[in-house]
Formats: structure tokens, C-alpha cells, sequence
């Protein structure tokens, strides 16, 4: 008896030091990796990325997490990039020349995002559509910047994907999608009276909540109560809520993620408070949360850079040939990544960049050519891009309607 | 006025989830004299059962609840009898401590393997929307109502069968001093053993209650509420029943004032700093006893 105790104590501890670890090693993955890769790799694969640039095709790979927890997002991103490239070499392909398309899985570990990269520069890529997350667009960025080889996050949001010259992005960045909320609001004459709940504790949600603040001042939108909560206490929204409802707000901004959403809105009802509640991507997911009364939901609206349901022919067109070829509905990053490919379509056509220039040459035609382009894409109107890689784009705002997500236009 | 009546009414309502949880605590505390970190672990295993019953198999919630207590009580005594009783003459006391520490990552990341870090939303078990004062300009939730009654209960419960039972002497005796208690023929593991059966079966009415309150639940449910309950049990004074329940309402109605009055985000600064000046005047906390070591 003595012994089994000793044995279950010892692995209790064993356990016990396999979370922590476990922990450690999540949590510092991803600056440990970009450095480690950074000797071996990179000399290597220089010279093939440049010879094999000669060829009468464009080549354009894709990064993305195609196995995993995140499997989602990155099939959705070499999906819609398969169907973006078929659809131009159908219709004569790129500046006159067809495009070849890779696709290669990183697994959500930017080491593995860093590896793949090297893969596509050896089979002669000259444009990046990736990585599809954030850490792994910024650890590949660090490889393409010393390669100068173009690279196009479709949807790495977080404000350092877009550091270097060489890279851009089609999806809004964190901090920009405060500005685009309350241009949304203001625009659509949604409330003038706001109350903000956010996560302090939050890069994602502080930074949102900033620009909200700033951009609410220019657009005369009222904000009468601004509270937050932070990691350690975000169970008790009674508060934050109160002073909402006492600052006569109309509609009630919430720059946090779902889970924390989900919280307020039933607090909110219990309380008899029914404002319109307004998100951010972050509450993306609300309606998935297991157990949820989705009536709660009923006319909470999120921004979100891509609705299927639009109605609009590009998009009708998209989520069709999207259903007939992988059976299933596109989300926001096979939005994002369809528009990216059809970017690149335009700066290179844009510039006269042929296949046979070196990948330095392209990318640095390209970095002029994105920022004189305009392309009207699944994600948004009139899109145009800043020398800092940053879109401007249109906001899509979703309603939730009869539990589902209907445009709000 | 209204509005702060209303800020009162929501300090009751978190003050009552610390109060029932505190009982947990400052019971394990008071007999065994050990701190039973993961006893907010213990809630939030009370709740994903009650989930498990009352939303996957479908079951009634009481039934859910009269089966989370048993499964917790049970969790409790075999926690006790596996991972502290060997460790409780150990050359040091933090032994135990830290062996709590890693029961709750234990089954944090046990919750976390079975059921995932998606966020469930747990059906409340308490149906009764609650009643509505001055012309509905204050309304106070059923929730709020059950749970304060339901500490009282507890409380009174408690405190007549630790003090008119002979378990309860038992404990008392325990308590007071373990090796006299040994000598005059009390089974000081059995007692102990009890105890735990006992915390840990408040725990899965606290938990009942808490996701009642604030219907989400993920792996971590437990772990936030834990520590203020411990907080506000040492308010109360640790050990001490009554204690708990008066730390629990007074550590929620401050930290909804401190929330309103001054700020969202620095409330949490004020509640600890209030517990430190209020330890710094009174040592053993607002009923503490002062225990004199007898020569």
C-alpha cells in the first residue's frame, strides 16, 4: 500500500511537471523557432528561388494550417486560392501568362510555417499567399524579407504581420477594425449614445477599444460609458452593464471575444437591458458557443469581412463554385485569401511583371504596384493599399437573425 | 438611490457566491487545518457534471445535482485519502499545500482533455426569474435570492452538526489538537475523511449555484472564484463558519461598489488592499478567534 501511494505521488508530480512545461514550451514556440531555422535554411534555397524563375508560369504557393486544430482556416485559404487560379487561367491567366499553385502545410507552428516556405522557394514560388495566422505570417516574414520575395497575408491580423516592405495584407488589422467600427456605426446611424465593454488585460481587445475611442470622437458618436474587466474578473459584467443602461446607451460596443460575449448578453437580458450589441471578429463563434440560447443573440452584429450570403454576383459566384468543388460554405479566410490571388493578379498586371524576372525584381514591382491597384473583391469594395502593406477596405457588418448570420446591409 | 440600492443587490448576488464557496473552504480549513487549493477545482468538476446530466443525457437538474454532489463528495475523500493524507506529517507543511496546487492542475487539464476549452453555457438550475421592487425600477434575480438562502442553510446546518453531533465534536476535537484527539480513541482519518466529504459536497452546491449565476463554463470555471473565496474566508476569519459567510457578502458588495464608484478595473486592487488593512488591525480576520497555544 505504502508503495502504491509513492507511485501515485510520483506521478501525480510527473503530471504536475508535464503542464508546466507544457505551458513554457506553447508560450515561447514561437520566438524560439524563428531563430533556430534562421542559419540553416536560408542560403540553401536563395539560388533556387532565383534560377528557377525563368519559366514561361507564374508560381504562387500558399501557407496555411491544412491539418490541426486550426485545419479550417487553412483549407479554406488553398481552396479558394485553387479556385482564384483556375478561374484566371480559364480566362487567359495572368499579364497572358497560366499561374501554378502550391499549397503547403504548416500546422499552425511557425516553425513548420518557416519549413514550408523553404519548400515553395524551392519549387520556384514568386508570391506568397500566406501564412494563413498571424505567428506564422510573421516568423515566414522574416525569411521573405531577406529573400525580398512578395508576400500577401490573406488574414495574419496582428499588427507586426506587416512590419517589413515586402509584406501586405488583405484582412483588416486588429487595431484597425476600432476605426472601421466606428466609421460601421456612425455611417449606418446605428446609435450616437455608446457603452464600451473591454478586455483590458487584451492586446487584441485594448487596441481595438483605442481606436474605437479615437474614431468615435471624429465621427460625433457619444460614448457614455467605457468599463473594463480583465482576465482575472470576467464573470460579473452587472457593473459594466449598469452604467451602460444608466448612461442611456442605445447600443453597446464590445471589442472582446465570444466567450466573455456570451456572459454579458445573458447578464443583459436579465437584467431587461436590450441595447444593439456590436463586436468585432473576435465575436465570431457566439452562435457555436455549446448550450447557448441563440435568441439572446438575436440582432447582435459583428463586423466581419465576408458574409456568404451577400448577395452580390461575385460573391454568389464564389460560394458556388466553392460548394460545387469542396462541399462546403467558404468563411471569411477562403474570402480573404480568393481576394489576395486576385490582388496579385492586378499588381503584377498593373506593373508588366513577366515570369521570367528574378523573385527580388517582382517583389519589388510589386510593392509599388499594390499601392496603385483598386479591386473590388469578395472582402470589399474599392480596395487600395497603403506602402505599409495596410488595406483600406469597407466594412461588412453581419446582423444574427434567427440564429444566423444575415448581411446587415 | 435606486442605483445604488441596484449595486448593493449585485454585491449580494456575487457576495453569496463567495459566501457558499468560503463555507467549503474555511470548513476543510477549520477541521483539517489545511488549505484545499483545488477546491474551486472541485466546483467546477460539480458543474461539468451537472452539464453532463442535465444537458447531454437530459436528465432533471435536480437529479444532475444530487448526483454532482455524490460524484464530488466521492472526489473529495479519494483526493484526501490519495494525495494529502500521506503528505500531512511531512517534515513540512507546504507539502500539502503544494500537492493541492497540483490536484488543481490536475483537473484543470483533466476538464480540459475530456471536455475542451470551448466555453459551455450551462442551463441555469434555478428557474425562478426572481422579484421586482419600486415599480421595477430594482429587480433582484432568483439566483441571488436561492443562493443567500441556501448559505444561511448551510451555515445553520454546519453549525448545529459540528456542535450538537458527535462527529461534529469529533472534528472539533480534530481540530484542537489531533494527537490528543488520537489518544482519546477519535479515528483522526476517518474524521478527516468526513470533512472532505463534507467541503466537497458544498462544493458542488456552490458550483451548482455559481454557474447558475454566471452561466459559463470552461475548465477554469472554478479556479478565479476559488481565490476570492479564500480572500473573503480570511476575511471572515479562516476557520470560523459565520466568518465565511460574512467575509463572503462583504468581499462582493466591495468589490461591485469599488467596481462602480471608482473603477472596473482596479477593483480587484481594492479588494486585496482592503483585505490586507483589515488584516493588518485584525490579524484573524473579522471573527477569527485567537487561539492561545497552551503550555
Amino acid at each position: 500500500m505504502k508503495k502504491f501511494k509513492r507511485v501515485m505521488g510520483a506521478a501525480m508530480a510527473s503530471m504536475m511537471a508535464a503542464t508546466l512545461m507544457a505551458g513554457c514550451a506553447s508560450g515561447s514556440s514561437s520566438t524560439s523557432s524563428s531563430t533556430a531555422a534562421s542559419s540553416s535554411d536560408a542560403t540553401a534555397s536563395t539560388e533556387s528561388g532565383s534560377s528557377s524563375a525563368s519559366g514561361s508560369t507564374f508560381k504562387i504557393g500558399t501557407i496555411g494550417p491544412l491539418t490541426g486544430s486550426a485545419a479550417a482556416y487553412g483549407q479554406a485559404v488553398a481552396n479558394a486560392a485553387q479556385i482564384a487560379v483556375d478561374e484566371i487561367n480559364k480566362n487567359g491567366g495572368m499579364n497572358g501568362y497560366q499561374v501554378e499553385l502550391k499549397n503547403e502545410d504548416d500546422e499552425l507552428d511557425s516553425q513548420k510555417s518557416v519549413n514550408a516556405y523553404n519548400t515553395l522557394k524551392d519549387w520556384g514560388m514568386q508570391f506568397l499567399d500566406g501564412s494563413t495566422t498571424s505567428a506564422c505570417s510573421i516568423a515566414v516574414s522574416e525569411y521573405t524579407k531577406q529573400d525580398n520575395m512578395f508576400q500577401l497575408t490573406p488574414s495574419g491580423s496582428a499588427a507586426d504581420c506587416t512590419k517589413y516592405d515586402n509584406v501586405f495584407r488583405v484582412c483588416f488589422s486588429d487595431p484597425a477594425q476600432g476605426t472601421a467600427a466606428a466609421k460601421y456605426i456612425s455611417e449606418h446611424k446605428l446609435a450616437t449614445k455608446i457603452g464600451i465593454i473591454y478586455d483590458s488585460s487584451d492586446v487584441y481587445s485594448s487596441g481595438i477599444y483605442q481606436n474605437f475611442v479615437t474614431e468615435a470622437g471624429n465621427d460625433g458618436l457619444t460614448i457614455v460609458s467605457q468599463e473594463a474587466f480583465t482576465a482575472d474578473n470576467k464573470t460579473d459584467f452587472s457593473v459594466q452593464l449598469q452604467k451602460a443602461k444608466d448612461g442611456g446607451a442605445d447600443l453597446v460596443f464590445l471589442p472582446i471575444y465570444y466567450t466573455e460575449a456570451s456572459l454579458i448578453l445573458q447578464q443583459a437580458n436579465q437584467m431587461g437591458y436590450k441595447p444593439t450589441f456590436f463586436g468585432c471578429d473576435g465575436l465570431d463563434g457566439i452562435l457555436t458557443v455549446d448550450n447557448f440560447d441563440k435568441s439572446l443573440a438575436e440582432g447582435t452584429m459583428l463586423l466581419t469581412p465576408f458574409a456568404a450570403d451577400a448577395k452580390d454576383d461575385l460573391t454568389q459566384n464564389f460560394v458556388k463554385s466553392y460548394k460545387d468543388k469542396y462541399n462546403d460554405t467558404p468563411n471569411q479566410f477562403a474570402a480573404d485569401s480568393y481576394d489576395a490571388i486576385y490582388a496579385i493578379k492586378a499588381a503584377v498586371e498593373k506593373e508588366n511583371i513577366t515570369p521570367d524576372m528574378s523573385v527580388s525584381d517582382i517583389c519589388d514591382k510589386m510593392e509599388k504596384g499594390m499601392t496603385e491597384i483598386t479591386l473590388d473583391g469578395l472582402t470589399s469594395q474599392d480596395m487600395t493599399w497603403e506602402a505599409s502593406g495596410e488595406p483600406n477596405k469597407e466594412p461588412k457588418a453581419v446582423v444574427i437573425k434567427d440564429g444566423a448570420y444575415v448581411s446587415a446591409e | 438611490m435606486i442605483s445604488f440600492l441596484t449595486s448593493l443587490v449585485n454585491g449580494l448576488s456575487l457576495g453569496g457566491i463567495y459566501a457558499i464557496i468560503a463555507l467549503g473552504y474555511t470548513m476543510v480549513y477549520g477541521i483539517a487545518k489545511m488549505l484545499n487549493f483545488a477546491h474551486g477545482d472541485f466546483i467546477m468538476v460539480g458543474c461539468y457534471i451537472i452539464f453532463t446530466a442535465v444537458s447531454t443525457m437530459g436528465l432533471s437538474p435536480a437529479v444532475g445535482i444530487i448526483a454532482s454532489i455524490i460524484l464530488c463528495t466521492l472526489l473529495g475523500v479519494a483526493t484526501e485519502a490519495v494525495a494529502y493524507r500521506p503528505l500531512r506529517h511531512a517534515a513540512s507543511p507546504l507539502a500539502v499545500l503544494i500537492t493541492a496546487i497540483g490536484v488543481s492542475y490536475l483537473l484543470e487539464n483533466l476538464a480540459l482533455l475530456i471536455f475542451g476549452a470551448d466555453a459551455k453555457s450551462f442551463t441555469s438550475v434555478v428557474k425562478w426569474s426572481g422579484i421586482t421592487l419600486f415599480g421595477g425600477q430594482l429587480h433582484i434575480q432568483g439566483v441571488t435570492i436561492i443562493t443567500i438562502i441556501v448559505s444561511l442553510l448551510v451555515l445553520v446546518l454546519l453549525q448545529s452538526y459540528i456542535h450538537g453531533t458527535k462527529n461534529g465534536q469529533a472534528m472539533l476535537a480534530v481540530a484542537q489538537d489531533q494527537g490528543a484527539a488520537t489518544l482519546m480513541g477519535i479515528d483522526v482519518n476517518k474524521t478527516i475523511s468526513l470533512t472532505f466529504a463534507i467541503g466537497s459536497g458544498l462544493a458542488a452546491v456552490a458550483g451548482a449555484l455559481l454557474c447558475s449565476a454566471y452561466p459559463t463554463l470552461t475548465p477554469y470555471t472554478g479556479a478565479m472564484p476559488g481565490i476570492k473565496a479564500f480572500v473573503a474566508a480570511v476575511l471572515g476569519g479562516i476557520g470560523s463558519v459565520p466568518g465565511a459567510m460574512i467575509g463572503g457578502l462583504v468581499l462582493g458588495i466591495i468589490e461591485i461598489l469599488a467596481k462602480t464608484y471608482i473603477s472596473s478595473q482596479l477593483s480587484d486592487a481594492i479588494v486585496f488592499g482592503i483585505l490586507v488593512v483589515v488584516l493588518l488591525f485584525k490579524p484573524t480576520g473579522l471573527l477569527g478567534k485567537i487561539t492561545q497555544e497552551k503550555v
